[in-house]
């Protein structure tokens, strides 16, 4: 027997042994029903959830992102002060985290596939149970229980294999998520502790910024120096004016102080 | 007949397409039984874009059994060994 047939018979007698039956088979319609719509909330919550965990893996890519722009400044910034050793190893972290970020999109990509599959299950249960509660209506008011057990049988097969497709889909879901939101998790966990080479600015363990920003400032000490040493020096012509300016006001200033205390 | 494909939904289709269609069927079934992945998820793929290509979607609001019923898209073998095994899968 081929393939599809197997499949076929097999997942048609699970999905009718889910089936509620009652003594009344109006009754059975009733229940069933009622588990229709049991389902419809628990696919909607499924869409919620899968949607909940691609709101968060959005978010550290962004993350990530920011820290990576940052590396590409440190590393710009190395180079101009002809660091090329903090400048290279600025661009290994980024591309290392280059490798989380292609990661974190593929599953972004996986989670909103999950998401559109699951909305579009929901509205193609959801026409069903529509459909079964007409069915249901017309039946109950229509037949006799023994006349109607033919119609029911029909209604309730339709709507079982609908409910075995999408109760299965919400499993898979399920599990896909639940795969993805640990990997969210281990990469939350890693982003917090600093060992994802978290070197925003206000990171306690951003030796790369540390080293550019006492670089800078060991060269705006120098500069500030150089100027002031040029000034004070009466052979530099052109710093004349300026330093004498300099070293006039000092005293005029610390004497306003002085005289403030 | 209306043929399902799981996660997708039922597509009516035309009794002419299944002799091609149970080729791509048997190509997936042997592929199955040899626990050849690679050729498994090939010869799936193609057994559902043929179904796609000659089906068209069934009413939406049809309460209609289908005649077929196939693994979704992304299965991988070894959820087809369990679609074919008497155990779970289908949510209660």
């Amino acid at each position: 027997m081929s393939l599809m047939k197997r499949i076929s018979l097999i997942f048609r007698s699970k999905a009718n042994k889910a089936l509620d039956r009652a003594e009344d088979p109006r009754e059975t319609l009733d229940y069933s029903y009622q588990r229709q719509l049991d389902l419809l909330s628990k696919v909607r919550r499924g869409v919620a959830d899968v949607a909940t965990s691609r709101k968060r893996v959005e978010l550290q890519v962004n993350q990530l992102e920011q820290q990576s722009a940052k590396l590409s400044d440190q590393a710009q910034k190395a180079i101009s002060m002809g660091r090329e050793d903090l400048a290279r190893e600025a661009l290994t972290r980024k591309s290392g985290l280059t490798g989380q970020i292609n990661d974190l999109k593929a599953q972004h990509a996986q989670l909103q596939g999950e998401e559109e599959k699951l909305t579009l299950a929901q509205q193609r249960l959801q026409a069903k149970v529509e459909s079964f509660r007409t069915r249901k209506e017309t039946i109950k008011a229509t037949y006799t229980a023994a006349e109607a057990q033919t119609r029911i049988n029909e209604a309730m097969s339709g709507i079982g294999e609908e409910m075995g497709d999408v109760g299965m889909a919400i499993q898979r879901a399920e599990d896909k998520t639940a795969q993805m939101q640990a990997r969210a998790g281990a990469i939350d966990e890693l982003i917090a502790s600093g060992a994802l080479e978290d070197v925003s600015a206000t990171s306690p363990g951003d030796d790369i910024a540390r080293e550019l920003d006492s670089m800078s400032s060991e060269a705006d000490v120098e500069a500030e120096l150089a100027r002031l040493k040029a000034g004070a020096q009466p052979q530099a012509i052109e710093g004349t004016e300026s330093g004498g300016a300099v070293l006039e006001s000092e005293p005029e200033r610390r004497t306003t102080e002085g005289g403030a205390s | 007949m209306i043929i399902r494909i799981l996660g997708e939904g039922q597509f009516d289709v035309s009794e002419d397409a299944l002799p091609r269609l149970n080729e791509l069927d048997a190509a997936v079934e042997s592929a199955v039984e040899q626990g050849d992945e690679a050729a498994f998820a090939a010869a799936l793929a193609q057994l559902l874009d043929g179904v796609r290509t000659v089906g068209v979607p069934h009413d939406a609001e049809a309460l209609d059994e289908s005649d077929l019923i196939l693994p979704p898209a992304d299965a991988s073998l070894e959820e087809v060994r369990e679609l074919l095994s008497d155990e779970g899968l289908i949510p209660g």
